[in-house]
């Protein structure tokens, strides 16, 4: 019998202390792909942020070898988006090689070679940074790399290093007729000196970037032999599963582990912070371990919400005022004079990421006293401190190997590393000496909470006589993603979390007077960023209430918007570029039927959609997308499309079903019965169309996520004329035409 | 002691008859390829072909087997298979990869019932089985890419 007391939530304190340690001594600032600055003006300063200053560091990204292989060391977690094939691309371009010979390698964790240029010095994937923050570093590191190729051509063939042509991985010198591949200079080309300012490529003279080039990995995905965190198999390893409470903040009371105990291929029970850790010989023996465990738990401190209290709760909150993300001029006033007011509401549910493999990660004590993570490994320098802190040693002490991830939607990124910290603590209460591969099975993943937040949007605008906005007062309440997380102090101004208003607040549309005002929720349900963050219920309500307010001045939506965009040029484009593809026209095509169009800037990309949809009474169905994108310039035109293609299918079950509900604080929907993804026979046509462009590329894993819903909403009014706002759409009280 | 004919090699297996052929592949037999993503047949991310036949292995019992032929991703061959495979990667149908051991062998089964289906014979053959990445719209072109290079 254990009798040890142990809160659920929030993370053991010893490793929010590591993590504080880790992430002071890096000194610097920690941005997850939120926009620090809310400058109080939709005009905000245009521009990317510049990631050009690095050095040429060909030795840590860019490895040539004897075979003719050229290895690019990937940084980031790849967990669908491709990113892999897109690094590997800008690496192959500079060098000039030759897209056969390409290979990559996940990156050991190390956040001094490795740290994601827009989290400062953190090593991490999110945000859609990748190929943006890779930019200018790959570019300059394959450019190296061909540079310290070609002198060691020259200095072997005695001509100048000028004269030498690189093509396909081929050096080649045309007066004397010498040719070699890379492979054959792999060794000589490591002696020479690394340049520091290597000459990079005009775009016009790009080969590689813009064509259509094999993912890389769609060999290894496609014959079983991918090796994901879930198919790690070390030496001696056991296989752990969790109890953990049934409601948020709840404490362990008792545990009865003797019927666990009794079960074949049971090892060992241990307790730790989240809850209680049966370890066996195999998976299926750790889950029948787990059933058979006996825990009382302490709900003193635990969540009790249920939904309908909680969305009550929301409405109450927004009914007073709240602190101002951003404002200009007096909306108030500019609404009361208006010639039209409109007024809409726009509920949003917890959603779970759900990622098609469930969280996992084995943990074992090395020989030489270090340990070995292995993992989807999506916050690296994160999980190293914390797991350092649990298991008592430094942070250098803790190595990650990276491996494919099935999926993650942002579940993997945790400012507490939870799932690392859990395998961590097991391996230390088990004494550590054989490898603990902990398994979330599909149940622990949908209730186990870090959801996307709830949220609650007011807003109120003013027309004047021709139909032009006067002024729009937006109130959003939800619960932070970042407040009470160890990212606070770096992130959070004046109690206002960029991620709760970003895509609303910092709107691109020329508003005349506004007020955007936040209530910070504060229900013990922890919350995470989901695949496209804030974006993901603020384009919904932006989205749709400019909808609103272009029928309501008797306009075509399309034109509307591009009224009030002009300032705007990028997102003008691309949804000029989607409407033109679409065939766009502002009435329903047959009743039932209808287009309808969403515009929408999220993580430095431009995304439009047109969405067409059959409505009838109770049911949609959503026939075709037509998407235009501009990410700047497209390295993987096909991975772009991909990734908006994806995302139409990842926010579809969104859009039409999915939502966390509690009873008496306990999530309701256990596995994929009730909580179902979009399955085949509910994927429409997806065209995408790429906006050409020389501009630094930007991230397309999540900008593709915010525009769908409200390109479906505003389709589903153009065939039926009926309004659904909330999120999952209200299905039901569609009446048909 | 289990005996079990996997893609064609005999293995002894030993563990509990109830438990699900999934873990005995994942865990015992050290054959990853096929996955695990709900336990309950929700998603088809476990799909083996058990005598041919696309099966969720979360829902076969270990002692439910018999002689049946298993085939798993890593075993899986032949002219329809070479076909899928291929379709699969001229179009880079695969994002994160997860489902897609599950969704190769749910077309493989189709394909092999079927050498010309419908978009609705792929519905309803392919509705089990749940991509989180969405690839569903290539997926369903490569279903029809290998069946014109079956014809």
């Amino acid at each position: 019998m254990l009798n040890a007391l142990a809160t659920r939530r929030p993370a053991p304190s010893a490793s929010r202390r590591a993590f504080l340690r880790g992430s002071a001594a890096a000194g610097g600032a920690l941005v997850i792909g939120v926009r620090l600055e809310l400058s109080g003006s939709p005009a905000r300063a245009a521009g990317a942020p510049d990631f050009s200053k690095v050095p040429a560091q060909p030795n840590a990204f860019v490895r040539v070898a004897a075979d003719d292989s050229v290895t690019v060391v990937i940084k980031h977690l790849d967990m669908g988006q491709g990113n892999t094939t897109g690094l590997a691309t800008i690496v192959a371009e500079e060098l000039d090689a030759d897209w056969g010979q390409m290979r990559t390698a996940f990156a050991p964790a190390d956040a001094a070679l490795y740290n994601n240029l827009a989290f400062g010095p953190i090593q991490g994937t999110g945000g859609s940074t990748a190929v943006a923050n890779s930019w200018i570093q790959l570019r300059k590191a394959g450019a190296a790399a061909r540079a310290m190729l070609v002198a060691a051509a020259a200095a072997e063939w005695r001509v100048p290093a000028g004269e030498i042509t690189v093509e396909k991985g081929v050096l080649r010198h045309a007066r004397t007729g010498k040719e070699g591949r890379f492979g054959a200079f792999a060794a000589a080309a490591a002696t020479q000196a690394v340049p520091e300012n290597p000459t990079l490529k005009q775009p016009a003279d790009f080969r590689l970037i813009g064509t259509r080039l094999p993912r890389l990995d769609s060999g290894i995905k496609t014959d079983g032999s991918a090796v994901y965190a879930l198919d790690v198999r070390r030496p001696n390893q056991l296989t752990a599963v969790v109890a953990r409470a049934p409601r948020f903040g709840a404490r362990l009371a008792s545990v009865d582990d003797k019927a666990a105990r009794a079960l074949p291929g049971v090892v060992d029970v241990v307790t730790i912070g989240s809850g209680v850790a049966v370890v066996a010989k195999d998976t299926w023996s750790a889950m029948k371990g787990r059933e058979a465990l006996r825990l009382t738990w302490d709900d003193a401190g635990a969540e009790r919400q249920s939904s309908d209290q909680q969305v009550a709760a929301y409405k109450a909150m927004a009914d007073r005022p709240g602190l101002v993300a951003a404002k200009r001029g007096d909306a108030a006033g500019a609404i009361k004079g208006a010639a039209k007011v409109l007024e809409a509401e726009f509920a949003f549910p917890y959603l779970a990421h759900a990622p098609m493999e469930p969280l996992n990660a084995t943990i074992e004590r090395a020989a030489d006293g270090g340990y070995d993570i292995y993992a989807g490994s999506q916050f690296q320098t994160i999980e190293q401190a914390v797991a350092a802190g649990i298991l008592g040693t430094t942070t250098d002490k803790v190595r990650i190997t990276t491996l494919w991830a099935g999926g993650s939607f942002g579940r993997r990124a945790t400012a507490s590393a939870d799932y690392i910290a859990e395998a961590a603590a097991i391996l230390r209460a088990t004494g550590g000496t054989r490898p603990i591969h902990l398994v979330w099975t599909r149940e622990d993943d949908i209730t186990g909470g870090y959801y996307r937040p709830a949220a609650y949007h007011r807003i109120r605008a003013g027309l004047d006589a021709k139909g032009a906005i006067t002024g729009w007062e937006h109130t959003i309440v939800g619960k932070s993603i970042i407040i009470g997380t160890p990212l606070e102090a770096m992130i959070v101004k004046d109690g206002v979390d960029a991620t709760t208003v970003e895509g609303a607040a910092d709107t691109p549309y020329a508003l005349p007077a506004y007020r955007f005002e936040v209530h910070n929720a504060r229900e013990g349900v922890p919350v995470l960023w989901w695949r496209s963050v804030g974006h993901s219920h603020t384009a919904q309500a932006m989205e749709v209430f400019v909808d609103e307010l272009a029928h309501a001045a008797g306009q075509d939506p399309v034109a509307y918007r591009l009224g009030l965009l002009q300032q705007a040029p990028r997102l003008s484009a691309a949804l000029a570029l989607a409407a033109e593809k679409a065939g766009w026209r502002g009435r329903a095509a047959a009743p039932g039927r209808g287009l309808g169009v969403a515009a929408h800037e999220s993580f430095g990309s431009y995304v439009a959609m047109v969405a067409d949809v059959s409505a009838e009474a109770g049911k949609v169905k959503v026939n075709r997308i037509v998407a235009a994108v501009d990410v700047g310039v497209a390295v993987n035109p096909d991975v772009i499309r991909a990734q908006v293609e994806g995302a139409v299918g990842f926010a579809l079950s969104a859009v039409l079903r999915n939502r966390i509900t509690f009873k008496d604080g306990e999530v309701q929907e256990k596995n994929f019965d009730a909580y179902e993804p979009t399955r085949m026979s509910e994927m429409p046509k997806v065209e995408v169309h790429i906006v050409p462009s020389t501009a630094a590329p930007t991230g397309i894993g999540e900008p593709g996520v915010p525009v769908l819903a409200p390109a479906i909403a505003n389709a589903i009014f153009a065939a039926t004329g009926q309004r659904l706002r909330s999120l999952p759409l209200d299905l039901g009280a569609l009446r048909g035409v | 002691m289990q005996k079990l004919t996997v893609n064609g090699r005999t293995f002894e297996v030993d563990a509990d008859p109830e438990m699900p052929l999934l873990w005995a592949i994942r865990d015992h037999l050290n054959l990853t390829g096929t996955k695990y993503g709900c336990g309950i047949a929700q998603c088809g991310a476990c799909t083996i072909h058990l005598d041919g036949q696309p099966t969720r292995a979360c829902q076969t019992r270990l002692g439910d087997v018999g002689a049946a032929r298993i085939t798993t991703i890593e075993g899986l061959q032949g002219p329809v298979a070479e076909a899928v495979r291929t379709a699969w990667r001229s179009l880079d149908v695969v994002q994160c990869g997860y489902c897609q051991s599950g969704q190769i062998m749910s077309a493989v089964g189709l394909l092999t019932e079927n050498r010309k289906p419908t978009d609705a014979d792929i519905d309803g053959a392919m509705d089990g089985n749940v991509c989180r990445c969405g690839t569903y719209q290539r997926i369903r072109a490569a279903i029809h890419d290998a069946a014109r290079t079956l014809a």
